[in-house]
């Protein structure tokens, strides 16, 4: 079976104005299904433009990215939001949960996109909601939730589609130490206990203490990537 | 999909819901566009039908012959003042012009009437039996005078209801009642249906009716027997007024000995042309206020489009995270849209709404007549959409345009 990411001799290059800017220089990368991955570096390190190809938002300029097999740089911008519907959950720094929306509607979207009939889009979100805890605030507002409950909305919406892929982006970077445990503990249990892989980004050093691979990213290459637990996750010291 | 659509829709709505106050004045230049369309095409073709109403007055495919103008030294009367036209011209028309079911005459003069101690000055026709039939003159009580009156110069006479009001008492019957017209007592034997106004505004139902040759020679007094002020033809169908008016002209050129450098010495004209005029007037006050109310849609357009671009700037983070989550290029289209035409539409229906109640006021409160029709109705929906979609066209293609990353990473 192949691996569920197969990145080889990735570039992507970026023009501005007259400068080519290198954000990826031929990074070559694999990811098994099941694994929790930390992707760790400074700003412009190129971990975000790697983020965006690996979920599907963007395409690499040179070399192959594969997910599941499939080659990505060839797909058509509807064909990527296909597979990011299909195969692929977001977790953002800023939630981006969509405004004056119930928390239901929001964990909803994706499966509004599936073409899902209305009962089963509400059946799956609420079950997805439950999930994370946030049985019974189904017609919250954003607004009316905490950043904590936000992201969990947003970790629902993620999680509605039962993705192969879930990629959180800073996930905690906007929360409070206590609220970014509890979505470390949500994310550290989607792994373990239903095998879906997760990349992180994150700066935070405790927070990349979750993942059981550490990859660090500077000027566009891998730096280090190093495996910091043995085996299947147990839960990490101080958590 | 369907599920899609409908959810879509709801969505559309409800944004639309909260800018109640944006969305509200969006739709204004929609709203009054088609208010306008609504009333104008109401009041419009109310006036039209007015207008062949007053026209089918007249008779059914008439046509009418004046004489010519008198010359005398170079100095021309009044149309109509030359005596050209005869009794025996209209009976050879009859005779030589298939086309024509019917050929009658008249001649007028207004004249001081008198029953009892009321007195008139109402215009006095003099004509043949046939007038009635080309006219379409019908009668709410007794009857038409007959070819027997018309020989004998019997003193009969038919009257309109205005001579009705203004001679006799509410109530009293006035068939059978004798009144004098220049001393001459005439019998009244019909009293003529109500016609009301013609298409130039005069009052038809201000007439008396009496045989011609009794006009002739009891009551005008003529120095050239025979002659008529106006002749009257009819067809069968309206289709063979203009063939009819040609053959008549030929045949009437002919009996004048007109030569061909000669222009006619009378004028021919149709119940078609009289219409046609008429009907001109109102099409060009249809065109211009649907000249103005396409201005009106244009800008409301204009403003739904602008309002979009907003919006689509105001999501475009919104935008981005649809996209990341799996919205394929035609969701985003579809969702701006669907936004842009419930817009229209709900502005149409009011427009609609609005404009229905502004044709019923106009009746209600000026007594213009309006007609409402479905078509209008059925368009105006069916443009406002239109306008929903021509306009939503680009803002939707922009937003579905966006980078996702960029949008995801817009402030």
């Amino acid at each position: 079976m192949a691996s569920l990411i197969e990145c080889d001799d990735v570039w992507k290059i970026y023009r501005v104005g007259d400068v080519d800017v290198q954000a990826l220089r031929g990074l070559s990368l694999t990811i098994e299904q099941g694994e929790f991955v930390a992707i760790m570096g400074s700003s412009g390190s190129g971990k975000s433009t790697l983020m965006n190809m690996l979920g599907c938002l963007d395409q690499p300029t040179k070399g192959h990215y594969r997910l599941n097999g499939v080659e990505v740089g060839r797909l058509t911008p509807d064909e990527l939001a296909g597979i990011r519907n299909q195969q692929i959950g977001f977790v953002f720094q800023s939630f981006n949960l969509i405004p004056r929306t119930s928390a239901l509607e929001n964990a909803q979207l994706p499966l509004f996109y599936r073409g899902l009939s209305l009962k089963e889009q509400r059946v799956k979100a609420a079950e997805a909601l439950g999930r994370v805890g946030l049985h019974g605030r189904e017609d919250h507002y954003p607004t009316q939730l905490s950043g904590g409950q936000q992201q969990r909305v947003a970790i629902a919406r993620a999680l509605v589609t039962s993705p192969s892929l879930l990629l959180a982006d800073e996930p905690t970077g906007n929360l409070d130490t206590q609220s970014s445990q509890e979505i470390m503990r949500i994310l550290e249990t989607l792994n373990r206990d239903e095998g879906i892989t997760i990349i992180l980004v994150t700066h935070e050093v405790d927070v990349a203490a979750y993942a059981a691979r550490e990859i660090v990213i500077k000027d566009g290459q891998i730096l280090s990537d190093r495996k910091t637990k043995a085996g299947p996750i147990s839960s990490p010291v101080g958590a | 999909m369907a599920a899609f659509v409908w959810l879509t829709i709801m969505t559309a709505l409800r944004i639309l819901g909260r800018n109640r106050m944006r969305a509200g004045l969006t739709m204004l230049g929609i709203v009054i566009g088609v208010a306008a369309v609504i009333a104008m095409v109401s009041i419009g073709e109310g006036a039209k039908r007015a207008v062949q109403a007053q026209i089918a007055t007249m008779g059914t495919n008439v046509i009418i012959i004046f004489p010519g103008v008198t010359s005398a030294s170079g100095v021309r009367g009044s149309q109509g003042s030359a005596i050209t036209l005869t009794v025996s011209d209209a009976l050879e028309l009859k005779k030589r012009i298939p086309l024509l079911v019917d050929t009658g005459w008249s001649r007028r003069d207004v004249l001081q009437i008198v029953y009892g101690n009321k007195n008139w000055n109402g215009p006095i026709y003099g004509i043949s039996p046939s007038y009635l039939t080309i006219r379409d003159w019908s009668f709410t009580s007794g009857g038409p005078f007959t070819q027997t009156d018309l020989d004998s110069a019997a003193r009969v006479a038919l009257i309109g209801q205005t001579i009705v009001d203004n001679l006799f008492e509410p109530g009293e019957e006035p068939v059978g009642a004798v009144i004098r017209i220049k001393n001459v007592p005439f019998r009244i034997i019909g009293v003529l249906a109500p016609k009301g106004q013609s298409s130039q505004g005069t009052d038809q139902d201000d007439v008396i009716f009496i045989p011609f040759s009794t006009a002739e020679r009891k009551v005008f007094g003529t120095s050239f027997i025979g002659s008529v002020a106006a002749m009257f033809g009819s067809t069968d169908q309206v289709e063979d007024l203009p063939m009819a008016a040609e053959q008549i002209r030929e045949v009437l050129r002919a009996r004048h000995r007109l030569q061909a450098e000669q222009g006619d010495d009378f004028t021919i004209k149709t119940q078609v042309d009289i219409g046609k005029v008429q009907e001109g007037t109102s099409e060009t006050l249809t065109m211009m206020l649907f000249a103005i109310a396409s201005v009106s849609l244009l800008v409301g357009g204009i403003g739904i489009m602008n309002i979009l671009l907003v919006s689509v700037t105001e999501r475009t983070r919104e935008i981005g995270v649809r996209m990341a989550v799996g919205a394929k290029r035609y969701h985003i289209v579809m969702q701006f849209l669907i936004e842009a035409m419930t817009l229209s539409l709900v502005g149409g229906v009011l427009g609609i709404v609005l404009g229905v109640a502004g044709a019923k006021l106009t009746t209600l409160i000026a007594g213009w007549p309006t007609i409402i029709s479905g078509n209008v109705i059925v368009i105006s929906f069916f443009f406002s959409l239109v306008v929903g979609l021509f306009f939503g066209l680009y803002p939707a293609n922009k937003a579905a345009r966006l980078n996702p990353i960029e949008a995801l990473r817009y402030e």
